[in-house]
């Protein structure tokens, strides 16, 4: 099995509601996904399932045998209640001897801040400091919730464009879920369109040449699905949280072909 | 010459707040003050059936507590409403169930007072058994999971994706805090005992800068408001939680006025 963590047919329901419908994905090597979908597509969830916090209802989630996993969340709430400073939270856990610690407190840029306790960072800094300790072991794979959603405009672009450095300069395979698909577009190998199903995936540089399909992803991911479903046989009522309907087909690449036209 | 009595007061009252202090560590990080509160109404039941039924109440108040937690837990699972209002029916409801049963106790020599606020006189030496072997277990378990448990303090997520079960280490906090409520109650008394886990954490944090110091310091206020809080006991007649809270609170109003001088400097 090359695959390093995959879902297979799972689906999710919950409190009568579906979540997920029939989703697979799988994580190679060398990978680069980027999961996109308006709000409550079910996009935390698919990653809930995949990193094992949320058992699915239906299917199965497959992980490598000895797999290294660095989990980076949407955001770090910084406590002033618990004293804590960023050296002592980045091996809280970890066995990290000095000199791998420096190095990746270079890679992220956070060496001067190590000393500092953690309530008194900045998000940027903070999503750093959360970056750091998930390369600390030195992953297979980045798993990354919306990691710059907290961030400005200025520290997401930087965020995004540290992520690109490691994916170039490590062996690692990341999965990610992100909002800000305008900026991740560059970098990413793959995207993912999830709306409780997954409606299309492909190289995000077949879609990037449409312009209109840029704006509209940054301001609105609602219109960005109405978008697709001019090209769609089925519809997507984005006032139900569940559509429940079959769903046999691949319709993929006839998206692209027609978003590009 | 010091009397027994006083000597097993003081062993008692150091005892618990070796394992209060870094306990409440925790209590302070995970706003754990209310259900430390429940937990303590609760073991008036505890102590009612132990009464009753005849057995320590030590072990009948570690049962009660740790059913009442482990309800509270699956109470949360159902989520329909919010643990405070849980807490406060579990606590009060427990509270009432103990006193009703009390009431049918004719014990002449039971006295509520005494385990409401302390007292240093019932303190047995069958008590510091209870004291230091639940103390050791608490210690043992918090250090073996201190990194853990800190981490899922932080961020529960991450220390999932990292391996950490956080529903056992929940149940496990619930149930140290089980243990120190049990063991404290002839020392502090029900009314008192969360402040025993506060108040010398909280003191403590304003001097610190580590999640490992905060403990320790925690552990050594408890340690300096229980003896002087049992001495003042001693010297005035007083009842003893009150004496041990009151030297717990003036350490922390004397250091919270220091920390705010220094800022300001």
């Amino acid at each position: 099995m090359t695959d390093l963590l995959s879902a297979n047919h799972i689906s999710v329901y919950r409190d009568g509601k579906t979540i997920l419908e029939d989703v697979s994905l799988s994580i190679g090597k060398q990978d680069f996904i980027t999961i996109i979908g308006p709000n409550g597509a079910g996009k935390s969830m698919l990653l809930k399932c995949m990193m094992g916090f949320y058992a699915p209802s239906r299917g199965d989630v497959a992980r490598r045998e000895g797999l290294k996993i660095g989990y980076v969340p949407q955001r770090l709430v910084a406590d002033h209640t618990v004293p804590i400073r960023v050296r002592r939270f980045l091996t809280l856990r970890k066995r990290a001897a000095k000199d791998a610690l420096m190095k990746v407190a270079a890679e992220t840029a956070i060496e001067e801040i190590l000393d500092q306790p953690i309530h008194v960072l900045s998000g940027g800094e903070l999503q750093r400091v959360l970056l750091a300790r998930a390369l600390l072991d030195d992953p297979d794979l980045l798993v990354l919730d919306e990691p710059a959603q907290n961030l400005d405009v200025t520290g997401q672009l930087a965020f995004y464009k540290l992520i690109e450095k490691i994916y170039a300069e490590r062996d690692v395979s990341i999965l990610m879920v992100s909002h800000d698909l305008h900026l991740v577009m560059s970098s990413t190998r793959e995207v993912v369109c999830l709306y409780h199903h997954i409606c299309c995936h492909g190289e995000p540089s077949m879609v990037t040449r449409d312009p209109e399909f840029i704006s509209l992803f940054g301001n609105d991911m609602a219109r960005l699905m109405a978008v697709y479903n001019h090209s769609h046989d089925h519809d997507h009522n984005l006032d139900e949280a569940a559509p429940l309907h079959d769903h046999g087909h691949s319709h993929d690449h006839e998206h692209m072909e027609k978003l590009d036209g | 010459m010091v009397d027994d009595f006083i000597l097993r007061a003081l062993a008692a009252g150091i005892g618990v707040a070796l394992i209060a202090g870094p306990l409440g560590c925790f209590v302070v990080w995970r706003r754990m003050a209310y259900f430390g509160d429940s937990l303590a109404h609760s073991a008036l039941l505890g102590i009612a059936l132990g009464l009753l039924y005849g057995i320590n109440i030590n072990l009948g108040t570690v049962i009660v507590c740790a059913a009442f937690a482990l309800l509270l837990v699956w109470l949360q699972q159902r989520r329909v409403l919010a643990t405070d209002t849980l807490l406060g029916i579990l606590a009060h409801a427990a509270l009432s169930i103990g006193m009703v049963a009390l009431s049918f106790l004719n014990n002449v020599s039971f006295d509520l007072y005494s385990y409401l606020f302390g007292d240093i006189l019932t303190v047995r030496i069958s008590d510091l058994y209870w004291i230091y072997g639940g103390g050791l277990m608490v210690i043992g378990l918090l250090i073996l999971n201190w990194s853990s448990l800190t981490l899922m303090t932080l961020h529960e997520d991450l220390a999932r994706a990292e391996g950490v079960n956080t529903v056992w280490a929940n149940i496990l906090l619930m149930l140290l805090m089980t243990i120190v409520v049990a063991v404290s109650i002839r020392i502090v008394g029900i009314l008192l005992i969360t402040s025993m886990l506060i108040i010398p954490a909280a003191t403590a944090r304003q001097l610190v800068t580590s999640p490992e110091s905060m403990a320790i310091w925690a552990a050594v206020f408890g340690l300096i408001a229980v003896i002087a809080g049992i001495s003042g006991s001693v010297e005035f007649d007083t009842p003893s939680g009150p004496s041990i809270v009151t030297a717990a609170a003036i350490m922390f109003a004397l250091f919270s006025t220091f920390a705010v001088v220094r800022r300001r400097a």
